[in-house]
């Protein structure tokens, strides 16, 4: 792990069939993102948000693996790529939770009543 | 302390200044980083990493005396039941202010923009930080910051407490919340590019040999806070710039009357500012480990824990922000986990203060003012530790939230714990940066002073928050007004005890003893320099050999000899990762 | 405020502050080499571009939250965008991201001329995003849908579609900011192209730009979707 990839001495360069491919890439699933959104899921049209994250993710992997060259980056990047993400899903994830769980109504009943058959003096 | 004897005398000229022998004596070098230019030009636009960390001294002193000028305000109001002194408006600003310079322009610059910016360089052999003018710019950045806060003072305070809770500060406060939050929003950027500048330097700018399981603890610490700081606090910066659009233009993101939620805020809020209690600690406790081995004689018991405890609270501090928001409307489901974690994140705290016993435990140790700041630190942060487990508790916090309880919880964590820990580390490098001893005496008296004086305004505020004193308030009733009067009188002691090393360090600059490059004897590479280090910090690179904190063997006071132990040694492992 | 520390960062870590010309080559004192150098720069961009990614996070996550909360007024308010002008941008922006790849490519194979071209590229492809995005802010301010004193709608929803407006215009706003800084710093690097600054042994500053400018990039990739195709969908399915 002494030096990168892209170290000064040794600069790696990527082929212009890959970027193009890429590029390609990116335009098809542009396109195919806009049609997925415009078709009729029919009982399936809560998948219209998922498959568009999805596509968008896919977008987003192809620019930051080969335009931002991290597929030829060091491990140190892939780390702090990863780590970013991991924050970010809890940021969004936990807060989110809090709003999912406040539909959830708690039923002091339902605790109360197995308070009440719990036979406690088993644990003393 | 006898095996700290008095060095040979190897100073070839003394200074005129000098006044009384001392143990301390060594050679001041003829160069260092203070008198390579003079003028204000040479300060302003430096890009040495130790200047700009005096220039942080300096600011930071500043915003301290102003936010403790509020504290007294504070406290003046509350010696007697009746709101005499000042109106709730005004009481409401104080408040406020004296949060938000203590916490933003204080707390969380402290340790890691001075002692940070002045010695992980030196500590990994670098010979400065990785990007020195983004480390100019962010003191730039942070004195912008500090003029929109004053700014807004000027414009007639801000009163939303120092959390700018909505849908207060976004609709309904008449203070300068705007100009305020943009200040804060500023400053946020400084300390993003120091903990930028800090992991840049610790991955890619150490010393041959100087592996990652010999850096010292302090580094590891300022790494971890380092961590939360580039992932928290865009966080905040979002948060605030929202309620500042949304102040600016009227657009209700967290206003109930467009369709907002406030508590989104609170989320939003606390994602960066609960992480921003260990921004506080984390770098304290790493000073902890420096002092604690030195002033024990003893190798740092459990080096790898306290290393990897240092990460482990910087990770599960991002995943307790909930517990701020018990009683605010959350859902239980999500107070259940947030309590469960909160209990959690004790654990790693819990091994860093064994560890330190255990290296105290059959050391040699004495009785310096660093050490004394480190005690405190122990026994404070322990108190503050401990009652925090009180309001991450479900039930007890509902009694306990939003009372003076919650107040001295929080005093006993940043005072006792990061500010003693910032005051430990003054006292420590103060001979480096300076090349001066100051009084042992006076040092050691206003030790003692703080702790008694903190212990005095602190804890009868845990006795009024548990009988249900709440906070933000400046008028109460009668029987609390002895615990009100006891916590002023302590306020007293402590606002002497930080008066008094502002004397006592200013005066050492001129008339205090040389210190030499290694006063305390202390392993580390920012000992093996002269004090004050020269511009690039060595005179060549050094090259690391040993574990870090190997105080098994006597270690010379005197700088090796030009050329001597410059073989540099093949090193065991790659310098950089 | 904020946006303005992208470039400016870029700037100060690769050491070209227009106003600390590098008299000793583009090694820092502070280096050991150019290796250490590049390997700084680019580790320092990356945590930048980490923090941006938690900056931007906290809006997504209040849009998240009130999308989770008020789906229907969402995808009324979605539906007034148009899906036309925003997939052309989308197609603008990632040709941008071509050009910018190809000009750090083009650097690091020692090509000045297609380098300064390249960079010209992109910054008109950006250029012509943002002429695009205030086309359609104009017909926002026509149609009433600009959040604050102005906002005019009438419907049941007419409160949570003022919300999506909202997220709609600081989420677009910050991500064109984004842009202009770095057309603007694209600008002093095409100068200092030309000047003949960059090469096979240094173009750190390009690489980073490039860097920045693909996570501008990657930020729309996900507005396009999250704001835009929302209403479209919605539309068609329900």
């Amino acid at each position: 792990m002494s030096h990168d990839a892209h170290a000064a001495d040794s600069p790696h360069i990527v082929p212009l069939s890959v970027y193009l491919t890429i590029f390609a890439l990116l335009m098809v699933f542009t396109v195919l993102t806009v049609w997925v959104a415009l078709i009729d899921l029919g009982p399936y049209g809560w998948l219209h948000t998922p498959l568009a994250l999805l596509i968008a993710s896919v977008k987003a992997t192809l620019v930051v693996l080969w335009f931002m060259h991290v597929k030829y980056g060091s491990r140190l990047v892939w780390v702090f790529v990863v780590a970013g993400l991991a924050w970010l899903a809890l940021l969004v994830g936990i807060t989110v939770g809090d709003y999912v769980g406040r539909t959830w109504e708690p039923d002091p009943h339902a605790w109360q009543a197995s308070a009440d058959g719990a036979d406690f003096r088993q644990l003393g | 302390m006898s095996d700290r004897a008095a060095t040979p005398k190897t100073a070839s000229e003394r200074p005129p200044t000098r006044r009384r022998r001392s143990r301390y004596e060594g050679d001041v070098p003829r160069e260092h980083y203070l008198n390579v230019a003079y003028g204000l030009k040479s300060w302003l636009f430096t890009i040495d990493h130790k200047r700009i960390a005096i220039l942080y001294l300096l600011s930071i002193t500043a915003f301290f005396a102003l936010g403790g000028l509020m504290a007294v305000f504070i406290r003046l109001e509350l010696l007697t039941p009746a709101g005499d002194l000042m109106t709730s408006e005004i009481y409401n600003r104080v408040f406020t202010l004296h949060g938000v310079l203590m916490v933003f322009f204080f707390l969380i610059p402290s340790i890691p923009a001075v002692f940070g910016n002045f010695f992980l360089p030196m500590m990994v052999g670098a010979k400065d930080m990785a990007f020195p003018r983004l480390n100019l710019a962010s003191w730039y950045i942070y004195s912008l910051g500090g003029v929109f806060t004053l700014a807004a003072i000027v414009a007639g305070g801000v009163d939303t407490g120092w959390t700018f809770y909505t849908p207060y500060s976004s609709t309904y406060s008449n203070s300068a919340v705007a100009l305020t939050a943009i200040g804060v929003f500023i400053n946020g950027f400084s300390s993003i590019f120091t903990g930028l500048n800090f992991i840049v330097t610790i991955h890619k700018m150490r010393a041959p040999g100087m592996t990652w399981m010999r850096l010292p603890l302090f580094v590891w610490a300022n790494y971890a806070a380092a961590l939360i700081m580039i992932l928290g606090t865009p966080v905040v910066a979002m948060a605030i710039f929202l309620v500042a659009v949304e102040r600016l233009f009227g657009v209700g993101i967290f206003d109930p009357a467009l369709g907002g939620d406030p508590i989104l805020y609170q989320h939003l809020f606390w994602f960066y500012s609960h992480p921003a209690v260990y921004i506080m600690i984390l770098p304290s406790m790493g000073v902890m480990s420096e002092v604690i081995a030195c002033f024990s004689r003893k190798r740092i018991f459990g080096y790898g824990f306290i290393a990897a405890s240092s990460l482990a609270i910087a990770t599960v501090g991002f995943l307790v922000w909930g517990h701020h928001m018990f009683v605010s409307g959350q859902s239980i489901y999500a107070s259940m986990v947030f309590s469960v974690l909160t209990m959690l994140v004790a654990v790693p705290s819990a091994v860093k203060v064994f560890n330190w016993l255990a290296t105290l435990w059959r050391g040699s140790i004495s009785f310096e003012t660093p050490m004394l700041y480190a005690f405190g630190f122990l026994g404070l942060f322990t108190v503050g530790g401990l009652t925090g487990l009180y309001l991450g508790t479900l039930a007890t916090d509902v009694h306990l939230h939003d009372t003076y309880f919650i107040v001295a919880h929080f005093h006993y964590i940043m005072v006792g714990g990061a500010v003693m820990g910032y005051l430990a580390a003054v006292h420590f490098w103060w001979p480096k940066m300076t090349g001066r001893m100051y009084s042992e005496w006076w040092g050691r008296l206003s030790a003692g002073l703080l702790f008694i004086g903190f212990n005095l305004t602190f804890f009868p505020q845990f006795l009024m928050g548990y009988m249900g004193m709440p906070r933000r308030y400046h008028f109460y009733p009668e029987e609390w007004q002895v615990l009100n009067v006891l916590s002023t009188a302590g306020a007293s002691i402590l606002g002497l005890g930080y008066l008094i090393p502002i004397i006592y360090l200013t005066y050492s600059l001129r008339y205090g003893p040389i210190a030499g490059p290694n006063p305390w004897r202390a392993t580390g590479l920012e000992w093996t320099t002269a004090s004050p280090p020269p511009q690039h910090n060595f005179e060549q690179t050094p090259v690391v050999t040993e574990e870090p904190y190997d105080y098994s063997k006597p270690i010379v006071n005197d700088l090796p000899a030009p050329g001597a132990g410059a073989e540099p040694k093949p090193s065991p492992a790659a310098p950089r990762s | 405020m904020s946006q303005q520390h992208g470039p400016v960062t870029a700037a100060v870590m690769t050491g070209t502050m227009p106003d600390m010309p590098d008299h000793d080559g583009p090694l820092q004192h502070h280096f050991d080499d150019m290796a250490q150098q590049n390997e700084s720069s680019a580790l320092g961009m990356w945590l930048f571009l980490l923090t941006e990614l938690m900056f931007f996070g906290g809006v997504m996550t209040a849009y998240a939250v009130y999308r989770y909360l008020f789906n229907a007024a969402f995808a009324e308010g979605a539906s007034h965008l148009d899906v036309r002008l925003g997939t052309t941008n989308t197609i603008i922006l990632i040709f941008s991201s071509l050009t910018m790849a190809l000009a750090v490519r083009a650097a690091q194979m020692d090509k000045r001329k297609l380098l300064v071209g390249l960079l010209i590229a992109t910054m008109l492809f950006g250029g012509a995003f943002l002429v695009i995005k205030g086309i359609e802010y104009a017909h926002k301010w026509e149609a009433g849908h600009v959040p604050g004193a102005y906002f005019h709608y009438e419907g049941p929803l007419a409160n949570h579609v003022h919300l999506f407006f909202s997220f709609y215009f600081t989420m677009t706003g910050i991500h064109a900011l984004h842009m202009v800084l770095g057309i603007g710093w694209m600008a002093w690097l095409v100068l200092r192209s030309a000047r003949g600054d960059f090469g096979v042994g240094y173009y750190a500053p390009i690489e980073m730009t490039g860097l920045y400018w693909h996570f501008v990039d990657i930020v729309w990739i996900f507005l396009f979707p999250l704001l835009y195709l929302f209403g479209a969908g919605a539309a068609a399915g329900h």
